[in-house]
């Protein structure tokens, strides 16, 4: 037994000729932050579709929360989080709303649900919007609301895909206080972000170029080994030594 | 006419309750690039798709080269480049074939006018037959920008042409925009990233449908009224909180391996805040005294 949440072996996957991941090889340990950074195109989303059980790997071994990516999908499903910035919160529903579909969505029974919601709402401040469209709730508050019910079944992992994009300053940096409280209860997170400083605040970074791993480690391992001030120069000397296309 | 480009006069927009705009004003130059910095739902899109001439305002006037954004309309559409966030590609048209539409819709040919598209173009070329849909997020803005350009406008628009690429095209954009100045177009670009703000010649910082400043960003970085430190050490996230809870702090703010901490000018001397912490069991901390950036300046002015 060990303390791998995340163990990824040999991982490939093509779509046709085009090989989107090329022999990925990493591990995530329980209750990390884990930064999965790369340029567009590099392969991030390839492999997190794999990893949170909705795309087969063309070869290679993959288990998530202890369970086999090819014959235990439906256990992994039940035991990860999702949220993204594009999706996930429906605009039409209102607050109360979204957070029992969600919970139902994720199994969890009609008391759990009922008790979930009240203590979500409480904790999260959201008593006077509880009935309110989430289209006529300001932006910081969906953020927060969004995450929390990304984890309202209580899972081992979630997967956040670039969940600050396009937020204002002040909100991306309350959001980073969820995630690290996240994962000081014990939940491993699994973030891509554009915003350099933000792999700063992850436990361990991985970039991706071109489908394969070009780093995996601490952000001060990795600035001390590029010999960079941040981490943006890191990512700007490991991406652009590629070739334009 | 005088030497300025667009001017934009108490213009108001509102979606139901929702206040878009809320009596905007001001004016870009010809030939400047001219930056608004700020979220998504502060009102950018709206802005653009007003002087664009494809939204109405409820109140104010704005012009665009000398032609009103509404009596105008058909001139201005002539002049303008715009280069909108979401759709601009068909993307089941080659690389090629998009270009030629854009530039044929606007009665213009490719040849016409490639000099102006040349240092872009090229980069795409070899893959002038790849249908759209195909390339690359750094490709695609490449290939938008060129359809933007492609009919020679007086004035572009790119509503966050880089939102959501990565750091290495972001650069790469930014680059292109600057070539492209020399050739006198008035840039008007919008970005959610504030360290976008320093490429631009002047940026207005929006929230909430507000222009809560316009300057150069040398200007607004040396407005910036309190004393500014970085401070580091391992565990960062209980610093943050332990910063917060420091008498006379003003606000504190984190950016990436540093807190940034402000404080009223004069109030407070580093070595009293560096014993605090070493105290408090910050055994490695390092302060340093830094000068803020646009997003410092950009989170002050929202807490205002």
């Amino acid at each position: 037994m060990n303390d791998n949440i995340i163990t990824v072996k040999n991982l490939v996957k093509k779509f046709g000729h085009f090989v989107a991941n090329d022999h990925l090889n990493f591990e995530v340990r329980k209750s990390e932050i884990f930064g999965f950074l790369g340029a567009n195109g590099a392969g991030k989303t390839t492999a997190i579709r794999i990893l949170c059980g909705l795309s087969y790997p063309t070869s290679g071994e993959v288990k998530v929360g202890g369970f086999d990516i090819y014959n235990q999908r439906n256990q992994i499903k039940r035991n990860i989080g999702y949220m993204s910035q594009k999706f996930s919160l429906y605009d039409d529903l209102t607050v109360y709303e979204n957070i029992r579909f969600y919970a139902g969505i994720y199994g969890l029974g009609r008391k759990e649900i009922t008790t979930k919601a009240a203590m979500l709402i409480k904790r999260l401040d959201l008593e006077v919007a509880r009935d309110k469209l989430i289209r006529d709730i300001p932006q910081g508050w969906k953020q927060k609301l969004a995450f929390s019910v990304a984890i309202i079944h209580d899972p081992k992992i979630v997967f956040l895909d670039e969940p600050t994009g396009g937020v204002d300053p002040i909100t991306r940096r309350q959001f980073w206080n969820l995630i690290y409280e996240a994962a000081r209860d014990g939940i491993t997170v699994f973030v891509t972000t554009h915003y350099m400083d933000e792999a700063e605040y992850c436990d361990r970074v991985t970039i991706m170029v071109d489908g394969k791993i070009a780093a995996l480690d601490t952000p001060s391992a990795l600035k001390k080994t590029y010999d960079a001030a941040n981490m943006n120069d890191v990512f700007l000397k490991l991406a652009r030594a590629k070739p334009v296309a | 006419m005088n030497n300025l480009s667009i001017i934009v006069s108490n213009i108001s927009r509102n979606y139901d309750s929702v206040k878009a705009l809320d009596d905007v004003s001001f004016e870009v130059p010809r030939g400047e690039l001219f930056g608004f910095i700020g979220p998504d739902g502060a009102g950018k899109t709206t802005l653009f798709r007003i002087l664009a001439t494809l939204v109405l305002p409820d109140k104010g006037t704005a012009s665009v080269e000398g032609f009103d954004v509404v009596k105008d309309f058909k001139k201005i559409r002539k002049i303008l480049g715009y280069m909108p966030g979401r759709f601009s590609l068909y993307m089941d048209l080659s690389v090629e074939e998009n270009l030629s539409f854009y530039a044929t819709i606007f009665g213009t040919t490719i040849k016409e006018n490639y000099d102006l598209i040349k240092d872009i173009y090229r980069q795409i070329e070899p893959f002038k037959k790849r249908m759209a849909g195909q390339l690359s997020g750094g490709m695609k803005q490449k290939l938008a920008l060129c359809c933007a350009l492609i009919h020679k406008p007086a004035v572009i628009f790119l509503d966050e042409p880089t939102t959501g690429v990565d750091a290495v095209s972001r650069m790469e954009f930014w680059e292109m925009l600057r070539r492209l100045k020399e050739s006198n177009i008035t840039i008007m670009v919008s970005t959610p990233y504030m360290d976008e703000a320093s490429l631009c010649d002047r940026v207005a910082l929006i929230q909430d449908g507000k222009i809560m400043k316009i300057s150069r960003p040398e200007e607004i970085i040396a407005d910036y009224r309190y004393q500014l430190w970085a401070v580091r050490s391992g565990r960062f996230f209980e610093l943050l909180s332990d910063l917060h809870a420091y008498p006379g702090v003003h606000s504190v703010h984190a950016f990436g391996q540093s807190a940034h901490v402000a404080f009223n000018k004069s109030a407070l001397l580093m070595d009293d805040l560096r014993r605090h912490l070493i105290h408090a069991g910050y055994a490695d901390v390092v302060i340093e005294e830094i000068r803020p950036a646009i997003e410092d300046c950009f989170m002050e002015l929202m807490s205002q």
